[in-house]
């Protein structure tokens, strides 16, 4: 009879430093999410008026908010990197016979991204 | 449901992950300097809510957070699945759930506005 | 003439005797150029003549010596020892397949999938001969060249934590060959590869590790042909959605 190894289903990640960075990579959306969930209070807020701002505003500022606020931005970049890193393996881009190099598409990624986070600061008023 | 249309909640996945990565970074930046107390221009109550008043503005507001809580649900789906979690049903009906009740909420927010 | 000293810790099972497979330690004088499928062959032709694997052509072309080398699915014939110079070396057969016979194991399950995958041109009309062949241009080409380099190795399934975890999961070769002859200008075949390919067995369980990809020796980067195939079948989900599902 052949032999079936076990396989952990809950430690398999563990094994192999790549399989642990890529449930560190899944895991990332947990402040994803939860950015969005913020991003939603705070619409919530603006449609119910001044007041309803204001004390989101105040929420924000508490210390507990502030540490996952840090948290969640650092988790947030480390997102956007590791997803344009991979991007050009899911979007292989052919000019005529051969295929465009996966770092000039990924480089591409981050310039307009780089580009595009500098111009929102500047309309949003930071500098 | 959630075993029929692997490749709708897949390009949800897909497109809020590719949206998230693009525009959250900065958003979160700005979030922080809010928070920080030094509140850019833009986080004042009537810019917020002429920015949101368009319908431009709207739309990207409404796109940015509905596929972010779709992105998100997947991922984490995916991720708990992995984790040894096994009640898939559950958590999908769950995390698919909250991002259902957050795309009508938001949508719901924003013409209110 | 420098050698190398390899303390070889071989997965051992004999399916006739063994309740479940065990380490045996061997200690092999490696010369400096040798392959680990080398050291293997020495342990066999001078220690204990009853070791089973597989192996034939010794230049990471056949396909057939796939194993774990210190954990990890690689050819036995592309690794060298000098990379694992004075250490213990564990052999293992790869993961991810029931174990045969000491370093053998059962591919039942992969030659299954590859046939559902339909690896094979398919035309909706065969046009008659007199016409001549189907005309492909080099860009058409190197379009899929890449996954046609797959030797069967099996090394991306033994790297596949969702083929661990999931067996029905088709893995990667078999959808990399799938991609390939989706995008193979001459075949038509996408919306019958589509039916076994969007199942939740299908291209869904993949988790984009990309492990599968780091252990391929021919560089066929399964990874990225399963991105590309979720993309596709995407489409043509929405495509049969609206009626217009056909390629
Ligand atoms: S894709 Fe690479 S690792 Fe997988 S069977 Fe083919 S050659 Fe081997
Ligand atoms: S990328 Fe997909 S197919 Fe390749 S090892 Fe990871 S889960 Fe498996
Ligand atoms: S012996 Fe043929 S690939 Fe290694």
């Amino acid at each position: 009879m052949a032999y079936v190894r076990p396989v952990s289903k809950t430690c398999w990640y563990l094994k192999d430093r790549n399989y642990t960075i890529h449930m560190l990579n899944e895991l990332t959306s947990v402040f994803v999410g939860l950015y969005a969930l913020l991003l939603l209070w705070g619409i919530g807020a603006v449609a119910s008026g001044p007041e309803a701002y204001q004390y989101f505003l105040k929420c924000l500022a508490s210390p507990g908010m502030l540490v996952l606020l840090w948290v969640t931005t650092i988790v947030i970049f480390y997102h956007a990197i590791a997803w344009f890193k991979v991007t050009p393996k899911a979007m292989p881009i052919q000019k005529g016979e051969e295929f465009v190099p996966g770092g000039v598409i990924a480089g591409a990624h981050y310039v307009v991204w780089i580009l595009f986070s500098l111009v929102v600061l500047f309309l949003a008023g930071v500098f | 449901m959630a075993k029929v249309n692997k490749a709708l909640f897949w390009s949800l996945f897909a497109a809020g992950g590719t949206l998230t990565a693009f525009v959250f970074p900065v958003l979160a930046l700005i979030t922080l300097f809010a928070a920080h107390g030094n509140t850019p221009e833009i986080m004042g109550f009537e810019q917020m809510q002429g920015l949101l008043a368009n319908w431009f503005g709207k739309l990207a507001a409404f796109g940015t957070v509905s596929l972010a809580l779709w992105h998100a649900a997947h991922r984490l789906r995916t991720a708990l699945y992995g984790l040894g979690l096994r009640a898939d049903g559950i958590v999908s009906v769950v995390g698919y759930g909250i991002a259902l009740v957050g795309t009508i909420l938001s949508a719901y927010y924003l013409v209110q506005i | 003439m420098s050698e190398v000293q390899l303390e070889l810790e071989i997965l051992r099972y004999d399916p006739e005797k063994d309740q479940e497979p065990h380490f045996k330690t061997y200690q092999v004088a490696c010369r400096e150029e040798w392959m680990i499928l080398d050291a293997v062959n020495h342990v066999k032709d001078e220690v204990d003549t009853t070791l089973s694997y597989r192996w034939s052509c010794h230049m990471a072309v056949c396909g057939s010596c796939g194993m774990m080398i210190d954990g990890q699915p690689k050819l036995a014939c592309k690794a060298a020892v000098k990379d694992y110079a004075d250490k213990k070396v564990r052999i293992e057969p790869l993961a991810n397949f029931p174990i045969e016979r000491d370093l053998v194991v059962v591919q039942d399950d992969f030659m299954e999938k590859l046939k559902r995958v339909k690896p094979y041109i398919i035309r909706k009309e065969e046009k008659p001969i007199e016409e001549g062949e189907y005309k492909q241009s080099p860009a058409d080409l190197k379009r899929f060249k890449q996954f046609t380099l797959c030797i069967n190795c099996l090394c991306c399934y033994a790297a596949c934590p969702e083929y661990a975890l999931t067996p029905e999961f088709v893995g990667p070769a078999a959808l990399a060959l799938a991609h390939r002859y989706n995008a193979d200008s001459r075949d038509q075949g996408l919306a019958e590869r589509h039916k076994e390919i969007s199942k939740p067995e299908g291209v869904w369980d993949c988790s984009f590790t990309d492990t599968c990809s780091i252990a391929c020796p021919k560089h066929v980067d399964p990874a990225s042909a399963l991105q590309q195939l979720k993309i596709t079948t995407t489409v043509q989900w929405y495509k049969e959605l609206i009626g217009m599902g056909d390629k």
